[in-house]
């Protein structure tokens, strides 16, 4: 246990592990994808209220549940970061802050072109609306300050602070729904009692929610690997790299 | 000589910083013209009519003093980093958690709390009905003191930086939201004959939150400004 975490530390290991892990891990998520999309855009019946248009949330609901996970994902490798010093973790927090501010990009922009037939305008200024607003700019905010430092190890410190002050933020957006009354509908899916959601819904979005999961990790890591060889260039674990790469052409 | 204790320290701090603003009044000044100035701007921004302008007061005392909050925010820090003493106050015995708070707290009594007391005058400029002052008030007491506290934070961040003006506001407008919501929601309560006590009541929860929590972030954030 105590040796996988010290290997954890090591940048040649993880480059080679998660190398490893992403041969296997990279076409999964691609057929979990292709399968959770085709599955949800032509295999299942349209809503009896909004026809075709609902199957928006084949994309918009994963990419909404995964940019809050995301979240977590920063500020908690920040905190380990912050309490360890473990550089492969401000590697972590690094890596996830781009993908995070995409998953809430692409979770707002869906969310407005559903809104746009259903709703009747592009955007509201809803509880959970607003708060992933809100969430976009936390995520740029920390983009921005490490862009900030010339000093990369105390801008990897500083975001680390930011990440985990923003992540009181989190839990207010998870329940916006349900405490306040808003436009947008609380949450269908319900891991106590019933989910109101019909199953035959259901299933092709909890495969497409777990196939979004696996491509936050999938960019996660290759985001990763490309940090490491850059913050690494000068080792010998990289020109090793380098030259076998060079030599296969 | 011996040590003063910690609460001693931090009274010490806080009556150091009071005096050094007290030295610049026109730096006490700064935010209440800057206040006023702003709230100049909206009847010709918006047209002079009191119904529309008494309709958007709350939201616009509140935004004015979040932005006045925001500006004084960059400058809690930035004088002691670039002179040295606060590296001394890291190196301090005493608590920095305390300390911090000190500086927190002499931040708020010299924006946010003249703030709150001359809101009035402007609500009435801006034609709000009575009705609506005394939750303005308190609103402000109270969140102003929230804004303060995490401003802090994020003057913390970014003391270290050349270019931080822009920065701080990036980073700290998106925590300076939940204040606005229920600051504004307070007065508008106010106006519209509902109780405020529900808002100010989640503002003071947000007050506890802040003064227990963003010392520690204040503390750290200047361990790694002061690192760097």
């Amino acid at each position: 246990m105590w040796s996988f975490f010290h290997k954890l530390g090591s940048p040649p290991w993880l480059y080679a592990i998660s190398g490893s892990i992403l041969r296997w891990l990279l076409p999964a998520t691609l057929l979990a994808l292709a399968v959770g999309l085709a599955w949800g855009l032509l295999f299942t019946g349209p809503e009896a209220r909004q026809g075709n248009s609902y199957r928006i949330i084949y994309i918009h609901v994963p990419a909404a549940v995964v940019a809050l996970a995301g979240y977590y994902v920063m500020a908690i490798a920040g905190a380990v970061n912050l309490i360890w010093k473990m550089k492969m973790a401000d590697v972590a927090m690094k890596s996830a802050a781009p993908i995070g501010a995409a998953l809430t990009f692409i979770a707002l922009v869906t969310g407005a072109i559903w809104g746009k037939p259903t709703w009747g305008t592009w955007w509201v200024w809803d509880a959970r609306i607003t708060s992933m607003l809100i969430l976009l700019f936390l995520y740029l905010g920390v983009l921005a300050l490490y862009e900030a430092f010339d000093n990369k190890a105390a801008a990897g410190k500083a975001c680390a602070v930011l990440s985990l002050v923003g992540m009181v933020n989190i839990p207010i957006i998870y329940k916006s729904v349900d405490w306040w009354y808003s436009l947008h509908q609380p949450a269908s899916i319900k891991f106590i009692g019933q989910s109101t959601i019909d199953s035959s819904m259901l299933h092709p979005l909890l495969l497409m929610i777990a196939a979004f999961y696996a491509l936050f990790t999938c960019c996660l890591l290759l985001n990763m690997r490309a940090e490491l060889l850059q913050r690494e260039a000068r080792t010998n674990w990289v020109k090793k790299l380098a030259v076998a790469a060079d030599s296969r052409g | 000589m011996t040590r003063p204790g910690a609460l001693a320290f931090s009274a010490r701090v806080l009556r150091r910083q009071l005096v050094l603003a007290v030295r610049r009044p026109v730096e006490i000044g700064n935010p209440l013209l800057f206040f006023a100035m702003v709230v100049a701007l909206f009847p010709l921004g918006l047209g002079p009519a009191p119904a529309q302008l008494s309709l958007f007061a709350p939201g616009i005392l509140w935004i004015i003093a979040l932005l006045s909050n925001l500006l004084t925010s960059d400058a809690v820090f930035r004088g002691d980093f670039e002179d040295g003493a606060l590296e001394q106050l890291l190196l301090a015995p005493q608590p920095l958690f305390l300390s911090v708070l000190a500086y927190i707290c002499a931040h708020w009594l010299v924006t946010g709390l003249l703030l709150a007391l001359v809101s009035p005058v402007f609500a009435v400029m801006l034609h709000m009905a009575p009705a609506g002052i005394a939750a303005l008030v308190l609103s402000l007491l109270l969140g102003t003191a929230v804004l303060s506290l995490v401003g802090g934070i994020g003057a913390a961040l970014t003391v270290g930086l050349r270019r931080g003006g822009m920065l701080i506001s990036l980073l700290i407008l998106p925590l300076y939201m939940p204040v606005l919501i229920f600051g504004s929601a307070a007065v508008q309560a106010a106006l519209s004959g509902l109780a405020a006590g529900p808002y100010l009541a989640i503002l003071g929860a947000m007050l506890c939150l802040g003064m227990a929590l963003a010392p520690l972030a204040i503390a750290a954030a200047l361990r790694i400004s002061v690192d760097a």
